[in-house]
């Protein structure tokens, strides 16, 4: 390139480079300062969101759950809505988290911790947001649910960098006691049975574990290997997956136990387009709502008839929308609660 | 030694004596494609230490389609490694060609700053190993070309600290930044996009454009038959296709790093949080040891050294597997890792170096890390199904156990039909 300038020479030659690396560095720093600059602005500018004044615990009556993305004061901290005024005011907990899940008694909370090393954990919390449990996971959180008695979580975490598979991801599901944050059951280890053969390939990936209301033991999940997808029903005394259908990913049982919601990929596994789709149990009837955009998230039923899920807002990265849609063919989609993620609906 | 014959530039055997009178000289184009790498390390890694989270955390993005997508680049890019160093050689600019590798992977920390969507990500990422795979070969024939023979390994090891030390720093870096910024992504990327910068200008400023060969007249008369060269139909006969087969037999029993940190963990419930430090461990034994293992190559012999190096792994896999527990397998597994790639990395490329006539050094440099980087894929593919066939410990046991009947067959293998 500049070699050509041989009669520089040697000082000609470093004065371009200390001016190259003086431009590239200054320019970088001024970015990192103004970034530092913005974020802290943005941590104590008002949040975008109605924040409701009132000490942090969750309310006695029937609640939304969700993490709040609402940019300004208490962004990416779990916070809760009124079921019967879910656009109203939400109260924040001052508690971070990536994703989170909850019942009548408890909260489970993923996040992700910063640090010389970046590591992730889960958390447990009681209705006042004291931390009853802690526990580290081993990689991105990615789904968390807990079954309506409070007495087991299920965490899918994406593990990086030293899965099996040498390079990629692959995930990691786990059942945990809420009580003490002790391992109930590693799903890849389950035995996996397709057609009553059982599945022993390397590969084996489990994710978003759905609980049967009212049954800690068993659930629902989606289990791949070699390419394949099954819908599994799971026991966790049992330590099975048992498939019993296709191509379903992150099931989701209504609260009546009778539908199963899902995400179903409409285009090639390169480049997935998720549908949401609905499994009638008894007669295995299956319904593909119309959401034009494609949903990668495990959806969450907001009643018998109606699914919550999450959006992630056009060009505002870091911030998503929970939507909602009826399950019934031609049924609209219409936005639920506005800068909010992981939406749970407590009863 | 096994490949006397063929060792011609000051390897081993009868020219020992002679070698050790000339005293060590650090060529000043070997420290600056070692700042090269550093910088360009420190790009890489920093961005590598942050990419899953950024997309799944941050642009909710599907990862496991990713991971599919990252083993076909990496296969892509030792293909691209071969053809670069048939470029460079055949060009003779192995510079220029380790250029376009740098500046390639520069332009796609640039376009990292623009792409959103999953295809356009999914490209950047490709050009960043195409560009890897570009440079590696033609950089490494400059470090060949410009170390004195006697010492090579130990030119290597100085490259190879430099370069591992930016390793270390990228993610540090990273972490660094996402600390004051949870969301501070573009910054990461900006921040690693000047470190390429730097590195790139420091290449086109300060490393010259060496031909690695100058041709005889002869040889560009079209009807001579080239001076002997790579033959690649007759690789088994000649001492670099005994060392590619060598490399490769020994990579197939080279488990990914991956297994052993999870053996570690398994076996001695280390706290999941302090998994990512293993990766830290590993790799400032490595920085440490790169100088003094190259440097003990060169005097006591390279192919007892990138031999040696792979008992060091099969005590790290027996470390891995067998009933102690406690801080002191975990340490001494790690300093074990580091020695192994300190022996064999930067090693194994100055042993290729040695095999081939000038006007194939990269070709052959690069046939040699193709070899290892596709052995090794293989390994680790295999090695996760009989981890889960036989469980941990059988499966490290096992492997270690093969490894050591391969480092003991070496000999056989390198030994050529004629010389032995």
């Amino acid at each position: 390139m500049t070699l050509r300038a041989r009669p520089t020479g040697n000082k000609g030659r470093w004065a371009i480079l200390l001016l190259v690396a003086a431009i590239a560095l200054a320019g970088a720093g001024i970015f990192a300062v103004q970034a530092v600059q913005r974020f802290q602005d943005d941590r104590a500018a008002a949040s975008e969101a109605t924040l409701a004044p009132g000490g942090p615990s969750l309310p006695a009556e029937p609640f939304v759950l969700f993490r709040n993305t609402a940019s300004g004061q208490a962004y990416g901290q779990a916070a809760t809505v009124s079921l019967s005024d879910p656009s109203g005011a939400r109260s924040v907990s001052g508690v971070d988290c990536d994703r989170t899940y909850g019942s009548r008694t408890s909260v489970i909370c993923l996040r992700t911790q910063r640090g010389v090393v970046t590591r992730f954990e889960a958390s447990v919390y009681d209705r006042t947001w004291q931390q009853q449990a802690k526990w580290p996971l081993r990689g991105i959180p990615s789904r968390a649910r807990m079954d309506n008695t409070g007495t087991a979580v299920a965490t899918t975490v994406f593990v990086t960098g030293h899965s099996y598979a040498g390079a990629g991801f692959s995930t990691e599901t786990t059942i945990t006691s809420v009580k003490d944050g002790g391992e109930l059951g590693s799903l890849e280890g389950f035995v996996l049975l397709v057609n009553g053969e059982r599945i022993t390939a390397e590969d084996r990936n489990i994710w978003g574990v759905t609980f049967v209301p009212g049954q800690a033991d068993a659930f629902y999940a989606t289990a791949a290997s070699s390419g394949r997808i099954w819908l599994v029903k799971g026991s966790v005394s049992g330590r099975t997956l048992t498939a019993v259908y296709d191509g379903a990913e992150c099931p989701s049982l209504s609260p009546d136990g009778s539908r199963l919601a899902y995400k179903k990929n409409a285009a090639g596994p390169l480049d997935p387009h998720w549908n949401i789709a609905v499994l009638d149990l008894a007669d295995g009837g299956e319904t593909v709502l119309q959401e034009a955009a494609s949903v990668d998230d495990q959806v969450e039923w907001l009643d018998n008839n109606t699914l919550l899920y999450g959006l992630p807002r056009p060009g505002e990265p870091g911030d998503s929308d929970i939507w909602q849609i009826a399950v019934a063919p031609g049924s609209t989609p219409a936005v639920f609660i506005e800068h909010a993620w992981s939406p749970s609906v407590i009863r | 030694m096994y490949i006397s014959v063929s060792d011609r530039n000051g390897g081993q055997g009868g020219t020992a004596l002679a070698r050790t009178s000339v005293p060590f000289r650090l060529a000043p184009t070997i420290v600056w494609l070692g700042i090269v790498s550093l910088f360009t390390d420190v790009s890489s890694e920093s961005v590598a230490a942050v990419l899953p989270l950024y997309l799944t955390g941050y642009l909710g993005l599907s990862v496991i389609a990713f991971g599919v997508l990252d083993g076909i680049n990496q296969g892509a890019g030792s293909l691209v490694r071969m053809a670069a160093g048939w470029l460079s050689d055949r060009a003779g600019r192995p510079k220029q060609v380790a250029l376009a590798g740098y500046g390639l992977s520069a332009t796609a920390r640039l376009a990292l700053l623009f792409a959103g969507g999953f295809w356009a990500l999914t490209g950047t990422m490709a050009a960043d190993r195409i560009g890897k795979g570009i440079r590696t070969a033609p950089r490494d024939a400059l470090i060949t070309v410009n170390a004195q023979p006697e010492h090579l390994a130990r030119h290597f090891g100085v490259h190879r600290m430099l370069d591992t030390i930016g390793a270390a720093l990228g993610p540090l870096l990273a972490s660094a930044i996402l600390l004051l910024i949870p969301s501070g992504y573009s910054t990461v990327f900006v921040v690693s996009l000047a470190f390429a910068v730097i590195g790139v200008a420091a290449l086109a400023l300060f490393v010259p454009d060496q031909r690695a060969v100058r041709k005889q007249p002869v040889a560009e008369d079209r009807k001579v038959k080239p001076a002997p060269g790579i033959r690649w139909a007759r690789l088994h006969h000649s001492a670099l296709g005994r060392l590619l087969l060598t490399a490769g037999v020994l990579g197939l029993l080279t488990v990914g790093d991956g297994f052993i940190y999870l053996a570690l963990q398994n076996r001695n419930s280390l706290e999941l949080q302090w998994f990512p430090m293993l990766y830290v461990g590993t790799n400032a034994v490595f920085l440490l040891l790169a100088i003094p293992l190259g440097r003990l190559a060169d005097r006591w012999g390279r192919t007892k050294v990138f031999i040696g190096g792979h008992l060091a792994l099969v005590g790290c896999y027996l470390l891995a597997s067998l009933p102690f527990t406690g801080a002191c397998a975990v340490a001494g597994c790690l300093v074990l890792l580091g020695i192994f790639y300190a022996s064999t990395d930067g090693v194994l490329t100055a042993l290729a170096s040695q095999l081939v006539t000038p006007e194939h050094l990269a070709t052959g440099i690069s046939a040699a890390q193709t070899v290892v980087a596709v052995s090794r894929m293989a390994a680790s593919a295999g090695f996760g199904v009989l981890w889960f066939a036989v469980g941990p410990t059988t499966a490290l046991v096992l492997v270690g156990g093969l490894l050591a009947l391969a480092v003991l067959g070496s000999p056989l293998l390198l030994r050529g039909p004629k010389n032995s």
